[in-house]
């Protein structure tokens, strides 16, 4: 529906896009992250394009691939009723250069997706005016939402009390066999391998 | 006084009963221990104090609503929303790891003597919630009195719970306590084995 806004894009970055496509009536294009306040301040201000409602921001985490972390943004432009999905790669498999411009001049809403994605993925938003663990606690150590943090670790804010005090086993027993559940999340990601 | 007999009596299985009616007397008056008397007062008055946090909640109101009036016919209906005024803690639903800290300190906050209840699977083991945010079972923190199993439990498993509780506050036991299903979970072990199987 909105392939013209691609093919607006594609005209006037050129390179800064490194790619775009379109399924099922959803319009994607993949930005070069160095580009990445420039085109969102286009989307934003340009009379054609008008996208004026920021609907989500977050981060996804591809461990195999390199750059790993994708930052998708899904715009709205209400006037013009079209939508576009912008995305940027960023982080190296160690999450170095996991940073980005932060968006929250252009979208004042993006504040708290930016947040966010700091706080579950590690992504830093750089020009953010307050960026802070928004969901998890100031203690907790890691992202989260990276694929290589265990699925089943724990920083409990308080200690838990001992087998002695509590008189009952507290051994944590996984509520699946290996084989059911999300048996996704316990496998162990390491590097090179796909 | 017939129901003091009845339940303070009947409570110590073999044991000496506690309560003795004097039937000659046509005034009719009672003698018990103190202790006994103070738990069958205790048992027909717990103030809950509800720490509703997730889904369980839904079944918690349907508990308490006309229907199973689950907590008003065992004495346990009058909630209290400071933990001062309550004995019974309902833990019901899901405690993540930043509401920890919180339901520790509701738990200290309330006076001697006081029961925990762990209403529903997330309360009692952290459910199937095996991952960063949630606490694997409010046991970890705070003593608990009786687990709840079920996602959500039926109201007639929390009133099974009520009386399990009734029953241990009798006999001045603190040893945690867990509902049984009504329905033997080895049957359907073997059910799920035979459709693995076929």
């Amino acid at each position: 529906m909105s392939e013209r806004v691609l093919q607006v894009l594609k005209d006037k970055f050129g390179d800064a896009i490194v790619e775009t496509h379109s399924a099922w009536g959803d319009d994607t294009a993949v930005v070069n992250a160095s580009q990445w306040k420039e085109v969102c301040a286009f989307l934003r201000h340009d009379p054609q394009m008008g996208f004026d409602m920021l609907v989500d921001l977050c981060g996804v985490d591809y461990p195999d691939r390199d750059p790993r972390i994708e930052i998708v943004a899904h715009l709205y432009s209400v006037a013009r009723r079209h939508r576009v999905r912008v995305k940027a790669r960023v982080g190296n498999a160690e999450m170095a250069s996991a940073e980005i411009d932060s968006i929250t001049e252009i979208w004042p809403g993006a504040d708290w997706f930016e947040r966010e994605t700091y706080d579950l993925m590690g992504v830093t938003f750089k020009g953010h005016p307050d960026l802070r663990r928004i969901l998890l606690y100031p203690e907790f150590e890691g992202h989260p939402l990276l694929k290589d943090y265990p699925a089943n670790k724990t920083q409990p804010l308080i200690p838990y009390r001992t087998e002695e005090e509590a008189g009952v086993p507290l051994d944590k027993l996984a509520p699946f066999r290996a084989d059911e559940g999300m048996s996704f999340g316990r496998r162990v990601w390491s590097r090179g391998e796909s | 006084m017939g129901e003091l007999k009845s339940d303070a009596g009947g409570a110590v299985a073999g044991g000496p009963r506690t309560v003795t009616l004097d039937s000659g007397s046509t005034s009719g008056f009672a003698t018990t221990k103190i202790d006994a008397l103070l738990n069958w007062a205790r048992k027909w008055s717990l103030f809950k104090y509800p720490f509703v946090t997730a889904c369980c909640g839904m079944e918690f109101m349907a508990l308490t609503s006309p229907r199973f009036d689950g907590s008003a016919r065992f004495g346990a209906e009058a909630p209290r929303f400071s933990p001062r005024q309550s004995d019974l803690l309902w833990v019901v639903g899901t405690i993540s790891q930043r509401q920890a800290p919180a339901l520790k300190r509701i738990y200290e906050q309330m006076m001697e003597p006081k029961w925990v209840f762990a209403f529903g699977t997330c309360a009692s083991t952290g459910g199937f919630y095996d991952n960063y945010t949630t606490l694997p079972g409010i046991d970890k923190i705070i003593p608990c009195d009786i687990y709840i199993p079920g996602c959500p439990p039926r109201p007639e498993a929390v009133i099974d719970g009520l009386m399990l509780l009734q029953d241990k506050i009798t006999r001045g036991d603190r040893t945690p306590g867990i509902v049984k299903p009504r329905e033997d979970p080895a049957t359907l072990i073997q059910l799920r084995r035979s459709r693995e199987e076929a």
